[in-house]
């Protein structure tokens, strides 16, 4: 089955950032595929590119590069959302005339249309929320 | 939008409006599934039925708010607002309570209304 995923909580301080990954992981070892996961409300701070958490404890934002790199997972953010949480690309802090950008590459900024859509277009939609 | 849903997309809303901003990011999606075309739903429960008490103001919190947002909701058509009517009583709430025209919703009605929308997102 083709999947979605909506992550709403922030990496660290909740649970649902580590078991959307736990769950991605199982899904895939099922052979069903991830095609994308939506990031929204906290959720945003999962594509924070300067997170340094300690070495001994899990790396979320590698975890979900890994996931695009080695299964073409889209990494969709909300542009709405992550503006708001300081999570900025190049092109939008250079609209917004900040200097530098905080988020990871390959997460996206997108708008909710997109998760709308995605909801839409996969078989399944499973959320995880603090 | 490569498809439209056969049934109409639920949104569910369970936060209190002011505390946090799921009340807010919830609507959002409300708006934009209708802006795609859907037939949206609106489910107030829990704390979410605080969101349509009426003569709110934002005041000194600083924030937006979101009754303004309620207020729109006709424009964008999405006209099926549904309370469960037990958080509602719960709270020491009423119908006329409230800012919008909504239609109360049993508690033993709560399966089937899930199982005859989709997608369904929760707020």
């Amino acid at each position: 089955m083709r999947y979605a995923l909506l992550v709403q909580g922030a990496p660290y301080s909740h649970q649902a950032a580590h078991s959307a990954l736990r769950f991605a992981e199982a899904l895939i070892a099922r052979s069903h595929r991830l095609e994308t996961v939506f990031f929204y409300h906290d959720g945003v701070y999962n594509a924070q590119r300067l997170a340094t958490p300690p070495q001994d404890e899990p790396q979320l934002v590698d975890a979900w590069c890994r996931l695009h790199h080695e299964h073409g997972t889209a990494l969709l953010v909300c542009v709405a959302a992550a503006l708001r949480r300081g999570v900025v690309d190049e092109r939008e802090s250079r609209r917004h005339g900040k200097q530098g950008h905080s988020l990871e590459s390959p997460f996206e900024l997108t708008g909710v249309g997109q998760l709308v859509e995605a909801a839409m277009t996969h078989d399944r939609l499973i959320t995880f929320s603090p | 939008m490569s498809d439209r849903s056969p049934m109409p997309m639920l949104v569910v809303l369970r936060h209190a409006p002011h505390g946090s901003s799921w009340l807010r990011e919830g609507l959002d999606v409300a708006l934009v599934g209708a802006a795609f075309g859907q037939s949206v739903t609106l489910l107030f429960i829990g704390d979410g039925v605080e969101a349509l008490v009426k003569g709110q103001q934002t005041g000194p919190l600083g924030q937006k708010g979101t009754h303004p947002t309620l207020d729109m909701l006709a424009m964008y058509d999405i006209e099926t607002l549904l309370v469960d009517a037990e958080s509602l009583a719960q709270r020491g709430l009423i119908e006329t309570d409230l800012q919008l025209p909504v239609t109360l919703v049993a508690p033993e009605r709560l399966p089937s209304l899930f199982a005859h929308h989709a997608p369904v997102f929760n707020f």
